[in-house]
């Protein structure tokens, strides 16, 4: 075709093609792309939770990832800082307000979850609705969560308000690794471990698997699995919000209402690259895909970070559709 | 179709089977005034149905009739074929695109007229959904709606980024259909609605001829079956991962005309009207209404399209209301206001009177009259 002709031509004169950079900063990259990847990995954990009980894509993932951030954002304004300037704190002082944005941000994110689970899906659950029906549920949810954030905070994304100006605090092969990446990328690793214990070696983290590998006979061996449900959609949001909080620290301009949207669906492209129902899974393809964007930003340009995200999910879906790790939250694991 | 909405799944919709009733001549001479109505409605502008002075009430019919022609392609591919594509705005935008570069001066590709552009956006559109079908529909559905969110993000980020694709200044001056009014001045403009609401009305019962026979045919009863359970379809032969490409690159190329009919109406395409929301509402007006039975989806976009014009104090809200009306309708009528019936058996009506021995009263339309049974798990 004609078009097709011309446009590619046009296209590859427009995609920067940098190896150069790529060599150049790629340290820089791997950091970034690190802390960008937990990020990834802890929401990732959350659509994995879910999809392996209830196998259900949750689409109102992301919206229960905003709201974490907006939750971060009012406690920060809560606490009387405002847009602008970077106040001058003392380290305890500091580490206390962070500390309580993480977790009024962990809670509003667990509570949306929880609220949605029990507003949208258990009423579909009850009448044993098709497949379909979910998934629609989840979209019309996920725009209802939207629209509130639109209607009562406005299209534009709230302005950055910063607790602690991210300074280098040491380099790693000329890679300069700042305070904020440094918060991200050891608390989060707590965070999995703490989740990845939970699921394979607690009495609700083998009721979670026990419903995710067979619901009928995990109730049957007296498996709650309305608790369990609701316990999943629960650690889902708590991580959610987590990661949240991260990204604001990160990205201080990141409360918008559709800011929840492109970050939900990498997200997704990350647990479905580890392998979704795995929640090892997730944790490599959240770090996987945060590291592949950077490099991929450096090579193309930053335009195209988006793109190679999701140029990378249809690559996945034609060549292991199942993952990495294969899909096995279920797997029997005494 | 009133009152097809008040009967309960399961109970005879009265409209429904007075209309199945009529000869094949009757349902025409209904039929006939009703589209002539249809025709004409923007030339009358009937006081209460009129959205002015709030909004031009052509321009508003033409929107109502983008969204039914959209609502109609999409509902081919979720309706019949039961798969859950998201990133329908994509394959709009393409077709607009489509229309933009080959008609509009600021595109460096040779012009061409806008009537032959409409078919080429067709096939380029379908294309795409078949280079976007080939990975997914292999998968599982739930797969296939996510990559197809991605897909409308990044058809979006593409004019975003491409030069000749011109991001935020967009394309000047898309073509329009041939034709001037008696002042030299050119009949299809985008400030005057009734030549492109005519079209627009035109290629729809046009493509409503075409997929309502794609229906009644062996492709149609594929789809359904895939819909219904994709395991047993394969297992009765029925080559689903076929049938699911054909539904996919048919809704596509129908997304594609809309997008290309959108473009010439406004005389301008640029990169901010694709955004994936707008998907969502597409999607809206295919559920309400009911997925899978044309009548249904086309009363679907009327409200989704028209009720935000009419009442211009709720189009702020427009997003939030669709949201929860897919909330609420999939908790109590997950079949849409008119769900769909089963229309496997093409002669089934007619095998069954014979069978009553009442003789063969020859019915247009070949449904069951027996409705969907409500599914239960």
């Amino acid at each position: 075709m004609l078009i097709h002709h011309e446009l590619t031509t046009h296209v590859l004169a427009d995609i920067k093609f940098d190896p150069g950079a790529f060599v150049d900063q790629f340290w820089q990259n791997t950091v970034d792309g690190l802390s960008q990847g937990s990020i990834y990995a802890l929401v990732a954990l959350g659509y994995t939770l879910v999809y392996g009980v209830l196998k259900l894509i949750n689409f109102a993932h992301s919206e229960v990832f905003i709201y974490g951030a907006y939750a971060t954002w009012f406690t920060f304004y809560g606490l009387g800082f405002r847009p602008g300037s970077t106040p001058d704190l003392p380290v305890f002082e500091l580490i206390g307000f962070l500390l309580l944005a993480l977790v009024v941000s962990m809670l509003v994110s667990g509570g949306t979850a929880v609220v949605l689970e029990r507003v949208a899906y258990r009423p579909l659950r009850k009448r044993g609705a098709p497949r379909l029906a979910f998934l629609i549920t989840a979209i019309g949810a996920s725009f209802v969560l939207q629209q509130i954030l639109f209607l009562t905070r406005g299209g534009n994304a709230e302005r950055s308000i910063r607790l602690m100006k991210p300074e280098a605090q040491f380099t790693i092969f000329g890679a300069e690794i700042t305070n904020v990446t440094l918060i991200i990328i050891i608390a989060s690793v707590v965070l999995m471990v703490f989740a990845d214990v939970f699921v394979n070696r607690t009495k609700f983290g083998r009721g979670i698997r026990a419903v995710a590998q067979d619901p009928d006979t995990a109730t049957l061996m007296g498996v709650n699995k309305e608790r369990i449900i609701i316990l999943t959609f629960l650690i889902g949001g708590l991580l959610a919000g987590a990661a949240a909080f991260f990204y604001m620290i990160k990205n201080p301009q990141g409360a918008s209402y559709q800011g929840g949207f492109i970050l939900g669906i990498k997200a997704f492209t990350a647990a479905v690259l580890g392998g979704i129902g795995n929640l090892r899974g997730a944790l490599l393809g959240g770090i996987l895909l945060g590291l592949v964007e950077n490099y991929g930003q450096a090579f193309f340009g930053g335009n195209w970070r988006d793109v190679v995200a999701f140029v990378l999910l249809v690559l996945i879906l034609m060549f292991r559709p199942t993952g990495i790790l294969g899909e096995s939250l279920g797997k029997a694991r005494v | 179709m009133t009152e097809g909405t008040k009967t309960a799944v399961g109970k005879r919709r009265p409209l429904g089977e007075w209309w199945n009733n009529l000869s094949r001549v009757q349902q025409w001479g209904v039929l006939i005034p009703l589209v002539a109505l249809v025709y004409l409605l923007p030339v009358l502008n009937p006081p209460i149905l009129s959205t002015e002075p709030g909004y031009d009430f052509p321009i508003a019919m033409f929107e109502v009739a983008r969204y039914a022609l959209v609502a109609i392609g999409l509902n081919v591919v979720v309706g019949q074929a039961g798969l859950l594509d998201l990133g329908y705005i994509g394959f709009f935008a393409i077709g607009a695109y489509v229309a933009a570069l080959f008609t509009s001066p600021d595109s460096s590709l040779s012009k061409l007229p806008f009537l032959v552009v409409l078919p080429i956006a067709m096939v380029v559109t379908m294309i795409f959904g078949v280079i976007l079908g080939t990975p997914t529909l292999r998968l599982r559905g739930d797969y296939l709606a996510i990559v197809t969110l991605g897909f409308g993000e990044i058809v979006r980020l593409l004019a975003d980024n491409i030069d000749p694709l011109r991001g935020n200044r967009g394309f000047q001056e898309v073509g329009h259909p041939p034709g001037t009014n008696a002042d030299g001045s050119s009949l299809f403009n985008n400030t005057n609605g009734i030549p492109w609401y005519w079209l627009c009305v035109t290629i729809i019962i046009l493509i409503l001829f075409l997929v309502g026979n794609l229906e009644r045919s062996r492709v149609g009863r594929a789809w359904v079956a895939i819909r219904d359970d994709e395991d047993a379809a394969e297992i009765m032969g029925v080559p689903t991962f076929k049938f699911k490409i054909w539904a996919f690159a048919g809704g596509a190329a129908i997304g594609g005309l809309s997008g290309a009919l959108y473009a010439g109406q406004l005389g301008f395409v640029n990169n901010q009207k694709f955004d994936v929301v707008t998907s969502m509402l597409f999607l809206a007006a295919v559920i309400l209404g009911g997925s899978g039975n044309k009548v249904g989806v086309l009363v679907g976009a009327i409200v989704v399209a028209y009720v935000p014009l009419r009442f211009l104090v709720i189009a702020d809200y427009k997003y939030l209301i669709f949201g929860l009306a897919l909330i609420i309708l999939m908790i109590f009528r997950p079949g849409g206001l008119l769900g769909a019936r089963q229309r496997l058996l093409t002669y089934g009506r007619q095998a069954y009177q014979r069978l009553l021995g009442k003789g063969e009263q020859i019915s247009s339309d070949g449904a069951m009259v027996t409705d969907e049974p409500e599914r239960s798990h």
